[in-house]
Order: C-alpha cells, then structure tokens, then sequence
C-alpha cells in the first residue's frame, strides 16, 4: 500500500508540473502575441458572439494599435491565416500586413482566408473604432473621429464623447467633439441633456446641428426653455452663416478689385498721366493673359519638370510683352494723336479690332485653359464653411506689391519726377531739358505693361479668351472717371470701390442689375463731384 | 409767307444743291424698285431679290449716321452708345411684330413663343398696347426719347464733356445688354424676338411689302436729312456750334448750352430710334447684341470717314462701310476686323474730317 | 457813425455793418444816392484750397461811370470778372444788381449775361468757325432760348442793328471772313463789337488793350469813353498810359480786397499804393 500512494504523489506532481509548464507556456505565448493579439483572433471566429465579446474587450482595452485591423474588418480586409494569425491587406492591394504593426509579413503565409463580415458586425465594430479613435495619439485621426461620430454617434457613444472630451487639449477638437455630444444631447429625450446640447450649439453656432435645433424649436415642443433655447441657437447659427457669406463675397469681390485695380492702374497713368484714351487697354490685359498661357505651354513642352515654376517667367514675360506692344502703339500711331482724345479713342478702338482678331486667328476663338500652379491650389479654411482660395490671395498680393511698386517709381525715381512734371506742365518740362516725347513712350509702355501683369493675374483666377479685354475696358474707364484724373489714389480708392460693389450687389440683385446700380451711381456721383474722387489741385477743365 | 419759305429753302440748299439732292432721292427711291419689282426675273437689269432689304438696312443705317452726325458734328457730343436708342426702337417694332402673329407661333398661343417657351403664364404689364401699330411706333420714339432726355439732362447738367461722356455712353449701351439678354427681362433673352410674319398685314417676305419698307425707309431718310438740315441752318444750329466751338463763350452771350444740346442730344436719340424701328422689319430679327459697344462705336466710324459735320457725308460714309462690309464678310471673312481697324486708324490720322471735308478743302483749293 | 450817415444809410435800405468803415467808402456811399447804384459787391470771398483770391471784398458801381481796376498781379481782378460773371461762386458774400433785386451769385452765366451784364476776355475769344457777321448775329441782344431760335428769323432790325455794330468797329467789309482767320488786333475789335450787340448795362473790359498798338489803343480808348454813360463800364487793366487816357475814378485791389479807390491823381500819390506796386 505504501508504494501506491508514492506512485500517486509523483503523478500529483508531474501532473502540477506539466500544468505549470504548460500554462506558463501558454502565458509566454500570450505574452508573445499580446493580449490584443488573442483578442483579434477572436474577430475571425466564425461564432457571432465571440467576435462581438472580442470587439468589446477591443475597446475596453483602449489600445489605437488595433485601430488598423479594425478598419480592415469593416472593409472586408482582414485576413486570417491557417494558425488563427490575423492579417489584414492596405486597400487596393494584395501583400498581407501584420494586424497590429501593419508590417509586411515575411515569409508570406499561404492559405489565408477572407474574415468574412456582415453588417451586424460591421455596426458593432464602427463604434469601438470610433472610440479607438478618440483617444489615437493622431490629432486629426480624433478630429475625423469625432466628426464621424456626429454623424453615427449612438447612446454608448456619448459616455465615449464625455471621456474623451475630459482628457482632450486641443480647441478644435474639442469643438467637434463637443458638436457629437451636442447632436446626441438634442436627440435625447432627457431635457436637462437637451439643454446642455442647446449651450453648446449657441455658443459654437455650428451650422451641422440645424435641423435638430429647428425640430426643437417648433411649436411642439412643450418645454418653453428648450424652444426658447433652441430658437436663440438658430439665430446665432444663421447670423453666423450670413458673416461667413458675407465675408467670402468681400473676399471674391476683393479679389476682383485686384485686378481691376491694376487694369484701372495702367489706364490711369496712360489717360491720367498722358491724357490718352486707349481702347485696346484691354488687349495688353489680354496680351499678358495670352503670354501666360504661351510660357505654360511652353513650358509644358520643354521643362516639363519645372512646370510649377511657369508663373515666375511668365510674369516678367507679360510685362515685356504688353510694355512692347505699348511702345510700339505710341511710336505709330498714339504720338500723332496727343490733343485730340477723341480721335485717339477711335484709332485706339482699330488697334483694338486688329489685336483681337490676330490672336483668335493664333490662337483659336475659343477660351484657353491656364491652370494653377500646384502651390496656388487650394484654399485657407479660416472659419467653418468658408474657404479662401490661395489664388486670390495670391492675386490680392500681387495687386498690392505692382501698386506699392508704381508708387514708388512715381514718386521716389527721378523717372517719376520728370513724368509728374510733363503731366503738370509739358511745355516747361520741356524747357527744362526733360525729353518729354520718351517719357511719353515709356508711360505708356509702362501703363500697358501693367495691365499685362493685370492679365497675368487675371489668368490664375478667371477664363481666358481673346474677348476678355473687352470686359475689363467698360470698367476700368469707369474707375478712372470715379477716381479722378492725376493722382494714382483715387484710382486704387474707386477700383476697391466698384470691385467690391459689385460682387456684393450681386447676391442681391444679380449681376446685370448691381452694374446698372453702380452705372447710375456713377452718374450721380459725378453730378456732385466732377472732378472725381481725387484730382490734381487747381483749376483743371474735365 | 410763301416768299419766306423760299428764303428759308435757299438757306438750306442753292439751287443747285436742291437738285443734286432730288435727283439723288429720285435715284434711290425709283430705281430699285422699278429694277426688282417691274423687271422681269430673268432680265438682266432685274436686281436680285436680296438686294432689297439689304439697301433698305442701308437707308436705316443712314439715318441713324445722320443721327450721329447731327450730335457729335454739330454739338461736339460724341456718343458711343447710340445703338441702344437704334435698339430700343428695333425692340419697340419687334414687339409690334410679335403680337400681330399671336396665335400663328410654333406653339400657337396668344403670347409669344418664347414666353411659352419659359412657361410664363401671361403678358407681361409691359407688352401690353404693342398689338396697336399707332402705339408701337409711339412707344419706339418715346421711350428712346424719354431715356435720352432724362439720362442728358443729368450729364449735361453736371458738365459732363468730351471723352467722359463718351465712356458713359458705352457704359450705359452696355448694362442695358446686359439686360437685355436676361430671360427674365421678357424681351426674348439673347434669341430676341423673330420669326415675324407681317407687318400691318402685309406678308413681310412678299417682294412687294420688301420694296414698300424699302421706300419708306428711303423716304424717311430724305425727311432726316431736310430736317437736320433745317436745323443746322437755322439759328439753332449756329448757337450749337458756337457751344461746341466755345461753350463758355456762348453762355456768356445769354445762351443757356444745356438746353440746346437736350434738345439735340434727345432729336438724335429719337432718330435713330426711328432708324431701328424700321430696320427690324427688313432683318426679320432684333437681339441684344444689336446693344454691344462695338456696334455704336462702328456708327461713329461712319461719321468720321464720311465727314464730321457733312450730313450728307455721314450718310456716305455709312453707306461706304456698309458696303464694304457686306461684300469682305462675304468673299474675306477674317480680313473684315482688320479692314475695319485699319479704316479707324487711317481716318483719324490722315482725314481729320473724313471723305466729306477731304473733297471740299480740295474744291476750294481749286477755286483760284 | 454820425446821425447823418445812419439816416442815410437807413434810406437806401443798407444793413449798417455792411459798409467797413474806410474812410473813401463812407464817403462814397454818402455821395451817391440809392437809384443811381447799379451793382453792388458785397462782402465777396473766394478761396481757392486755403488761398484767399478774393478776401472780404465791398465795393460799388454807379451808373453809368467808367471805373478802371488796377492792382498787382494775384490782387484778385480777374477773379472779381469771375464772380460778377456767374463764372466762379464765391465762398460767402452777395452781388447785386440794380436796387438789390437781383444777387448774381445765385445764378449762371447764361442767366447773368442775359441780365445785362457784358464780358469782354483777356484773350480774345470769338467763334473762330463762324462769321464776323455770325458772331454778331450770335451775341445780339435778343431771345436766347433753343426753341426760339429753332424758327426765328432774323429781322431787319437786327440786321441793320449788326451792320451798325460793324461800322464801329471797322469790321464791315470783313464781315463774311471766318472769325478764326483774323488778325489779333481784329479779332479783339470783334470781340468788342460782339459786345456791343449784345448791348450790355454793365460792361467788363479785361485787358482790353494787350497787344495792340498805339492807335488801336487810342481807338479804344475813345469808344470806352463813348461806351460809358448809358452804359457802366469797368476796365481792368495793367497799361498805366491806357488807364491815364481814360480814367476817372480808380479803384485799386490788393491781396483780394479794396486798397484805394478815389480819382486818378489821388490814386497815384497814395503812399499805400506806391508801396505796393513798388515794393516797400
């Protein structure tokens, strides 16, 4: 009997041994693939309730790394291999990853099978990862998240919100996180959740959670403080939508009187300075949009590598080209004309024919398309719904730096002097020695270089045609009777002017009737004032 | 009275000037149509069928240079956007047209077929009296005439001279395109109105109602022609070149310039008015881009290449150009712009006072 | 002031502060009486940008006399033709004509010359594309207005009345030449004789004499002298040998208002006077 029990002792043992060591085994393996990675295993169990504990044990754990494998469950891309291994495929392609580093798997295994997934594990999973989410080290992996969950967010989810928003740094983010929540609150039936949702709405004015805040405010609701409450939420939202569209015509408006403001520019120093009418004004606008589009070309054809750079050489290029083509005008025909504007404004208007025609017959009747350099595209969100497009800015600025430019010439280089003296008084600048006739061919090949740089900008942010002059001519006289001959700011004054009321007319009253409007205010306007907006001092005939 | 009127004739025309100028109507008026509607078809002084509206456009097309010339000749206002009052009068007309085929439209309904087109339920306030030719034809001059007066009573007021007027005129020829080439402005949209039929009755494409608008155009053109020439002979027109001359000094002499060159401004305005009014039968069409700039600064070419301060010469020169236009459109269709441009060049360069005033210095440099 | 000067004030209707109280003006304005003003310049200012061209300025016209203007250059003369013109609008004042019913400086040049009141201009200026006798015919005294001209006729009256106008100014058998084709001295005479038809109350002569010579200058002189009388004339001029031939009483501007006025010998020995013309 004795050797029996001693038998049983070493089978106790052996068997509390190989327990150990299996489980320590099984430990270590664990411990090797990671809990997370026994949990993902889960997921391509074929038993629904098995992958749903293991999504649930996923988000208890509260570790991003999945995040990866969980989208490639919703998408149909999560693999598992014939030891149970989970891999998921990046879209589009075929290599298997590992599931929680995303690393190609070496040696590639074989026999993999597609996890196979249904909706109702899809609507299970879309919360965890929208959780996961949250709390991703990525900033704008939590703002999308967020975002996201305004859209599908749930019951569960705004306990998720509330933890995430506890713990969360960034402004932005927050907001959005705050708008999810909002959205749940108003959706909820409890009022004290809706009217915390109502002071999140007024105060962020975001425009997402309308059509919550409208079914609030209608006359259905009994509890007066919600419908109060949310009627006080729609006024923020629209007055804020009425800024922000406010604004982007301003800005669009802004961005026109740009260009405007250096067609008018040119024309002043020719009209202003030299008293000439040139009606093919418009066509050196046209000659640099035109040049534009040459240089792109060309580029496109010999330096298909810099082809981003294509607007540095076409800007100087443009100004060359409208600046000879200026020159040339006076020397033939402009310079027998002086004295007599009238006959100028017809000869001009011939030219004008001629350009035309020569570039439709180049260049086809139809628009050409001149397209953004890469660094022009693209926009700046300064608010919620409103964009403002890096071209424009761009050609704001550029308006900005060829006026300051102008000035400077004007009246900081001796060039600049001696052509503010040929405007005043012609006859003693020339008794002073001054070569009036080259001063007057350099204005006005500076006044037409000008608006080719007018059409450069013009081709970043509008259609290029062989009429476009035409457009632009009607206008850019209009600023130049406004602001007033002689002096470079009523120009700049009336072309802010005209450009802005115009587009801001134009959500009003279309754009036919805000030219009318601002036509009839510049007749009445002249009716005052005459002499325009600024004019030289003295007594000077209009 | 009758010794009076014969005074008053001579001051228009010598004698010899009265005769040149009713041969020339006789001319214009009788040979046409004796060629087109009594020859027979296939003889060879027949004119050929499309001969006809097309002179009669150019007869439209020289009263409305007459109409130039009387301003920007005799007052020194050069206008640049008289093809929106040439319009005007077109649209008044058309709208006549379009009410007479109510019914006979492609969708045979009381209102015009574009109307029903954009499924509008009934005429708009402003159609209403155009299916009375009496009225249309108060309409195409009073309207014209009405803008005219209120929109020169406000620039001339405020001084407004020279070139700034002229891009005014532009500007304003130009919004109305605009808006006229808006649906909603119910005239038509950029189509505008055409597809007439008839004209009080008549068949508009019957050779014989073809040759009627074309002697009436002509007959209107000569009463133009005596009735700016009456006024550049009178009083009137000297007080309205000594203002175009010197208008400070005219004012100091008692003369109120504003009101002269209204008057003028709105005479003119009606003119051509009346030219437009009678142009739209014999083109069958009247659109917006009749109101494009192009088209009013194109009627000053005229002047200039006829002869500034000629009347006989504006009409000349309208017809010069139009005739050339018509046959390089034909035979050179890309070369026409460039024709045109080079005509504004030269003209303003080399003949200051167009064709006209080029013939008389050479006649006086002749006389010894 | 005196009783006596109040009353006589009182009867010609004048605010008493109107008249600042130098010397020649009160006695001036005691030695005229009410009917015999015919214009009145009243307190007139004109500033031109911060500079004053005209600076307070009173002073009055009788019928039918002959005043000469003189002043240095920028004292305002010409820009006084200007305000009684209708051509410039003062900043402040008033300028009236004939018992005070008419104040010019509410009304336009067409309005003011058809009141009467005649300019002839430093440069001479005339239609240059009509005729010598159409210039005439065009400044005749006569219905002005645009629709009147449209039928008028002219009669012989007026016919005779420009041939008359001719005669005195020595332009008859020059009257179908283009007034742009004449000589200076004659496009001045038809100036003259424009203003003549017009057949003004008050005549203003700017410079009537710049560039003529010596006998063109004594036949202006005699027709000023002749002028005056029915018609109240005011030369502005610079010729001191002109203004000695035909001046009677002289009034002399400085720095926009009235420095001197009184007959010519006074004027000359007027310390004031020498000082500013001389420089002190």
């Amino acid at each position: 009997m004795k050797r029996t029990s001693r038998r049983h002792a070493h089978h106790l043992w052996a068997v509390l041994i190989f327990v150990t060591i299996v489980a320590a085994s099984v430990a270590s393996e664990a411990k090797a693939g990671g809990p997370l990675e026994e949990v993902l295993r889960g997921l391509a169990s074929p038993d629904g309730e098995v992958v749903e504990r293991s999504l649930n044990e996923l988000a208890t754990l509260g570790d991003a790394s999945v995040v990866a494998a969980l989208e490639a469950l919703c998408d149909d891309r999560l693999r598992a291999g014939p030891d149970g291994t989970i891999y998921y495929t990046a879209p589009r392609e075929r290599t298997l990853r590992n599931a929680l580093s995303g690393a190609v798997a070496n040696p590639q295994p074989t026999g993999a099978r597609e996890v196979e997934v249904n909706n109702q594990v899809r609507r299970q999973a879309l919360p965890v990862l929208a959780q996961l989410k949250l709390r991703s080290p990525s900033e704008s992996v939590r703002l999308a998240a967020a975002k996201e969950l305004e859209e599908r967010g749930s019951a569960e989810t705004a306990s998720l919100l509330r933890g995430a928003l506890n713990v969360e740094r960034i402004a932005k983010v927050r907001n959005a996180m705050a708008v999810a929540l909002a959205r749940l609150d108003l959706e909820s039936t409890d009022p004290d959740r809706q009217l915390a949702g109502l002071v999140v709405a007024r105060t962020l004015g975001t425009p997402s959670l309308q059509s919550d805040l409208k079914r609030l405010a209608a006359p259905t609701t009994t509890d007066e403080r919600i419908r109060k409450g949310a009627r006080q939420a729609l006024d923020v939202i629209d007055s804020r939508q009425q800024w922000v569209d406010l604004i982007g015509a301003l800005f669009h408006g802004l961005s026109l009187a740009s260009i405007l403001l250096l067609a008018a520019l040119g024309l002043a120093v020719t009209f202003g300075l030299l008293g000439v009418i040139n009606m093919a004004h418009g066509e050196m606008l046209m000659l640099g949009a035109y040049t534009t589009y040459a240089v792109q070309i060309a580029f496109e054809r010999w330096f298909p590598g810099s082809i981003r750079f294509y607007l540095l050489a076409a800007v100087p290029l443009a100004f060359l080209t409208a600046l000879f083509a200026g020159v040339v005008l006076e020397k033939t025909i402009i310079r027998f004309l002086y004295g007599r504007p009238l006959e100028t404004l017809l000869a001009t208007w011939g030219i004008s024919l001629g350009l035309i025609q020569t570039v439709r017959l180049v260049f086809g009747a139809q628009n050409v398309a001149v397209a953004n350099p890469d660094w022009l595209g693209g926009g700046a969100e300064i608010a919620e719904g409103l964009v403002l497009p890096y071209n424009r800015i761009a050609v704001i600025l550029f308006a900005v730096v060829v006026t300051v430019a102008v000035w400077a010439l004007l009246q900081r280089t001796r060039l600049g002097l001696q052509v503010r003296a040929v405007t005043q008084n012609r006859s003693m600048a020339s008794c002073l020695g001054i070569a009036t006739s080259r001063i007057d061919m350099w204005m006005f090949g500076l006044g037409s270089g000008i608006a080719g740089l007018g059409g450069v900008a013009l081709s970043q942010i509008g259609n290029v045609g062989p009429e476009l002059g035409q457009t632009y001519i009607i206008d850019s006289f209009m600023v130049v009777v406004l602001g007033g001959v002689g002096r470079l700011a009523g120009t700049i004054v009336a072309s802010l002017g005209l450009g802005l009321l115009n587009k801001t007319l134009e959500p009003f009253a279309g754009a036919v009737l805000g030219k009318i409007v601002v036509l009839a205010f510049i007749i009445l306007f002249i009716q005052r004032r005459p002499q325009g907006i600024f004019t030289l001092k003295g007594r000077i005939e209009v | 009275m009758l010794a009076r009127v014969r005074q008053r004739l001579l001051e228009m025309h010598t004698t010899r000037a009265w005769a040149a100028l009713l041969s020339a109507a006789a001319l214009v008026l009788v040979v046409l149509p004796l060629s087109n509607g009594v020859m027979a078809p296939n003889s060879a002084l027949h004119a050929p069928d499309y001969l006809v509206p097309l002179l009669g456009k150019f007869l439209c097309f020289g009263i409305s240079a007459l109409s130039v010339d009387i301003i920007w000749g005799f007052a020194g206002i050069l206008s640049l956007g008289h093809g929106l009052f040439f319009a005007l009068g077109g649209y008044a007309m058309g709208m006549y047209l379009m009410r007479s085929i109510a019914g006979e439209g492609v969708y045979r309904s009381v209102l015009p077929d574009f109307m029903v087109f954009l499924d509008w339920k009934s005429l708009p306030w402003y159609w209403r009296g155009f299916d009375s030719f009496p009225f249309a034809m108060m309409m195409a001059l009073l309207g014209p005439g009405l803008l005219a007066f209120v929109f020169g009573y406000f620039a001339f007021r405020s001084k407004i001279k020279g070139v700034y007027f002229s891009i005014v005129t532009q500007a304003l020829t130009y919004a109305a395109m605009l808006l006229f080439f808006q649906n909603s402005a119910g005239f038509g949209g950029n189509n505008g109105l055409t597809d007439f039929k008839h004209i009080l009755g008549f068949p508009l494409h019957a050779a014989t109602t073809r040759l009627g608008l074309y002697v009436v155009s002509g007959v209107t053109l000569l009463l133009a022609y005596l009735a700016c020439r009456y006024i550049t002979t009178s009083k009137f027109g000297r007080v309205l070149t000594a203002i175009r001359d010197a208008e400070l000094k005219a004012r100091f002499c008692g003369y109120e310039s504003t009101n002269y060159k209204l008057f003028v401004w709105t005479f003119s305005a009606v003119l051509c008015a009346l030219a437009g009014a009678l142009y739209v039968p014999q083109v069958g069409i009247i659109n917006p881009s009749e109101m494009q700039p192009s088209n009013s600064i194109e009627m000053a070419i005229w002047v200039a290449v006829g002869g500034r301060g000629s009347l006989a010469g504006a009409v000349l020169g309208a017809w010069l150009i139009n005739g050339g236009k018509s046959w390089l459109t034909a035979a050179f269709p890309s070369a026409w712009l460039y024709v045109l441009g080079a005509l504004f060049i030269l003209v303003t360069l080399f003949l200051p006072k167009g064709i006209a005033g080029a013939w008389s210095q050479l006649m006086r440099k002749r006389r010894p | 002031m005196t009783p006596d000067l109040e009353m006589a004030l009182a009867a010609r209707d004048l605010p008493s502060s109107s008249l600042v109280p130098k010397a020649e003006s009160s006695a001036h304005a005691l030695s005229s009486t009410r009917a015999s003003l015919v214009l009145w310049v009243e307190e007139i200012t004109v500033s031109f940008d911060g500079f004053k061209a005209l600076n307070d300025l009173t002073l009055t016209l009788d019928r039918g006399e002959l005043r000469c203007i003189i002043g240095p250059n920028g004292a305002g003369k010409t820009t006084l033709m200007d305000v009684i013109t209708g051509k410039t609008r003062p900043d402040h004042g008033a300028v009236y004509l004939e018992n005070r019913l008419f104040d010019l400086t509410t009304m336009s040049e067409c309005q003011i010359a058809a009141l009467g009141i005649g300019r002839k201009f430093q440069r001479p200026t005339v239609f240059g594309g009509h005729t010598v006798f159409e210039n005439c015919e065009l400044a005749l005294r006569g219905k002005k207005g645009a629709f009147s001209n449209l039928f008028s006729r002219m009669s012989k009256a007026d016919r005779s009345r420009i041939d008359e106008v001719l005669e005195t100014v020595g332009l008859s058998d020059r009257r179908g030449e283009l007034a742009g084709s004449l000589a200076h001295g004659h496009k001045q005479w038809l100036e003259i004789g424009m203003l003549l038809a017009q057949d003004p109350k008050v005549l203003l002569v700017d410079e009537p004499v710049a560039g003529m010579n010596h006998a063109e200058m004594e036949r202006t002189a005699q027709l000023l002298k002749r002028l005056a009388g029915e018609r109240t004339v005011v030369v502005v001029e610079h010729d001191m040998e002109f203004i000695r031939q035909i001046a009677r009483k002289v009034t002399v501007l400085h720095e926009g208002s009235v420095l001197a006025e009184g007959p010519m010998e006074k004027i000359q020995n007027d310390p004031r006077v020498i000082e500013v013309y001389l420089g002190a």
